[in-house]
């Protein structure tokens, strides 16, 4: 069968932030650059980022980036390397200041600087207070930030292949990476993007979880593309969590719900807080209340039919206030959760929010993997940036608006990079002779299966067994019962069956191959998680505690080092964090305390 | 609506930006999209078209909209 050959100078999978970003590089620097992107490039997940975007401007006060570059290593509980995170501090003045030459919107002083205002983890002096480092657009600084790079790539003729999937990494026997095959959703048609640098900024994972504040279409493509290309996904044990999402729909209900005396309620009726958090109770930290609410769920205290969430309850409040201080909370209950919030308590649980590890990067944005004795070897022709990419700045946990500085950051070096190398010569490499064989058996097994595993099945097993076996607090038990469920539920991943078979606008076709995607990044994250026996971070263990020899949990002497999950034989191997900053001094070991 | 154009709508419903959008819309497609007639669909089809937040401001009634084919589907889709 004969496939389509596209070829360009570079090919972008993704036109969320990071890709986008890619591709003005590469675009203005002459080379000829195909996006592609599931969907138009303003409706990617990126618009959902409202927080702003961090940089040491000092418009508001005093700033410096080496005090961001300590308030990103703390955050990151050391795990950060910190080479990549002096890049991205420091880089971040410059890539706003080039948002604003693009057009970006951003809110302004009185003086006309960008405004700057201040948000949680981000200090100034090392640590000491406050400081204003967020630029944002209103509450739309997401959305902003994708019109304004969108229109600069329609000025640099960037060519976007909108509402097509990239299904697989094209890999020569040498390693090379030679671009990715593809569909196009409004035909069904595969064709082969043959490209002498391809990009990967697909976005996260987050739909793994059953309680998610990912859009839908946050289904790990990048990743799983790269699993299947035998790259290894480094430190995917590593998911932010919120506290309370509604329960069954993930939408955000926000901390604010709290600080207006919301309380939170077993199946009981009990104030549960009251006994992990005497004295802050329900405006305990993200962290202590996430971990409260899980053990009340995992102790058999939870509520619903599944006990598998809390109650948030604010039917004591006055509903004049409710509707005056938090504006669009009743709604919310309405639409996603069937609850009147004055009347009846809220359904909530811990929502997965933000993925900090993916497919490993230098912070030039080239791809590594280990080879022979080196862990960071560039795999050539292959660039990732963003929420997919690892480079790692976010280590353990991230910091708010850090994650629009590391798509702007990263996105830009990731397209540099690809311009530099194509610049010093590298050309289009022959494809494999089987270079489209593994794509169409994938859609012809969909296709011609009978008896498989249905789609919206296996995607709540894995989700479920995500939220109760690797949710924000583990258990060493369930850790071990998860990894034997998740694949189970692989199992039945790699034996879909679709019954729609047509080729025009197949969603069902097009569900089934996010799903191949999304078991291999839940697949790394439970093995991971199992094999990480500290808690650091995001990842927190039962038994790993907070003790005096271990503080939080954390254990350098045994676990200060990224995990690297082998998608080939779901091994895990390990490599050092990168401690040697690039002109400044090591910031040494502390335990993070806020 | 020629199924085609059904399932390309679908795509662009159930894959959106934000979470909301992708809640609200998939929901009302599920149950409710087939009891519109052909003008409501047309309606549905445009507002479908918009920004993510602007329309889940609409869905959310933190906004509203002039054109009264546009608010009747709006007042439809608040109600799924």
């Amino acid at each position: 069968m004969s496939i389509p050959v596209l070829k360009f100078d570079a090919v972008i999978v993704g036109a969320g932030g990071a890709g986008l970003r890619s591709a003005i590089q590469l675009s203005e620097a002459g080379l000829k650059t195909a996006v592609l992107s599931k969907v138009f490039p303003t409706r990617s997940h990126t618009v959902a980022a409202q927080g702003g975007v961090a940089a040491s401007l000092g418009n508001s006060e005093e700033d410096h980036w080496t005090w961001h570059m300590y308030d990103t290593v703390k955050g990151s509980d050391w795990l950060g390397d910190q080479d990549a995170i002096e890049f991205m501090c420091k880089k971040a003045n410059e890539v706003v200041v080039e948002l604003e030459h693009y057009g970006m919107p951003f809110d302004r002083t009185d003086n006309g600087k960008i405004y700057q205002r201040p948000f949680g983890g981000h200090m100034s002096n090392f640590g000491e207070k406050p400081v204003r480092r967020s630029c944002a657009a209103a509450d739309r600084t997401g959305h902003a930030m994708l019109h304004a790079m969108y229109q600069r790539n329609v000025k640099a003729n960037t060519q976007f292949f909108v509402e097509w999937m990239a299904l697989d990494l094209i890999r020569d026997e040498e390693g090379h990476v030679l671009g990715v095959t593809a569909m196009e959703m409004e035909t069904g048609q595969i064709v082969i993007f043959h490209a002498r640098a391809t990009i990967f900024a697909t976005g996260g994972a987050g739909r793994i979880y059953y309680s998610s504040t990912n859009a839908f279409i946050n289904t790990g493509d990048g990743l799983g593309m790269a699993a299947r290309a035998g790259i290894p996904l480094e430190d995917m044990e590593f998911w932010q969590f919120h506290p309370t999402g509604v329960a069954g729909a993930g939408v955000l209900i926000t901390e604010g719900v709290r600080g207006e005396g919301g309380i939170l309620r077993n199946s009981n009726k009990e104030r549960f807080m009251e006994r992990y958090a005497p004295n802050a109770k329900d405006l305990a930290s993200r962290d202590v209340v996430s971990r409260a609410m899980a053990t009340e769920i995992k102790e058999g205290r939870g509520c619903g039919v599944n006990k598998d969430y809390v109650l948030l309850d604010i039917t004591h409040l006055d509903p004049a206030t409710i509707m005056k201080r938090l504006p669009g909370i009743h709604e919310i209950g309405i639409q996603f959760a069937g609850v009147d919030c004055l009347k009846e308590p809220l359904p909530v649980v811990p929502t997965c929010h933000y993925q900090m590890g993916g497919i490993p990067t230098h912070y030039s944005g080239r791809v590594v993997m280990q080879q022979g004795g080196d862990h960071n070897a560039v795999v050539p022709g292959f660039y990732a940036g963003g929420e997919c990419a690892c480079a790692s700045v976010h280590g353990a946990n991230r910091l708010g608006t850090n994650s629009l500085l590391d798509l702007l950051v990263f996105g830009k070096s990731a397209g540099d990079s690809a311009v530099e190398d194509l610049k010093a010569g590298r050309a289009h490499r022959d494809l494999p002779k089987d270079v489209s064989d593994k794509t169409l058996a994938r859609i012809s097994a969909l296709d011609n299966r009978k008896g498989g595993a249905s789609v919206s099945e296996t995607r709540l097993a894995m989700q479920r067994t995500m939220q109760d076996h690797a949710g924000v607090f583990r258990f060493n038990d369930m850790l071990k019962q998860g990894v034997e469920k998740i694949l189970e539920v692989e199992k039945a991943a790699r034996n879909l069956e679709i019954k729609d078979k047509s080729m025009a606008w197949n969603t069902a076709r097009t569900e089934a191959l996010e799903m191949e995607n999304l078991i291999e990044v839940a697949k790394a994250t439970m093995i991971s998680a199992e094999a990480r026996k500290e808690s650091r971070g995001a990842h927190v263990r039962d038994d790993a505690p907070d003790t005096a020899e271990f503080p939080n949990g954390r254990n350098d002497a045994e676990w200060h080092k990224h995990t690297l999950f082998s998608p080939v034989d779901n091994s895990i191997t390990y490599k050092p964090v990168n401690m040697q900053p690039l002109t400044v001094e090591t910031i040494a070991l502390k335990t993070r305390s806020y | 609506m020629e199924r085609q154009d059904y399932e390309r709508l679908r795509w662009r419903c159930i894959r959106r930006g934000l979470l909301e959008v992708d809640i609200a819309l998939t929901r009302f497609l599920d149950d409710g999209f087939d009891q519109l007639d052909d003008e409501e669909q047309k309606a549905f089809v445009e507002l479908a078209d918009m920004e993510d937040y602007d329309l889940w401001h609409l869905i959310s009634g933190q906004a509203d909209i002039d054109d009264p084919r546009l608010a009747h589907v709006v007042n439809l889709l608040r109600k799924s």
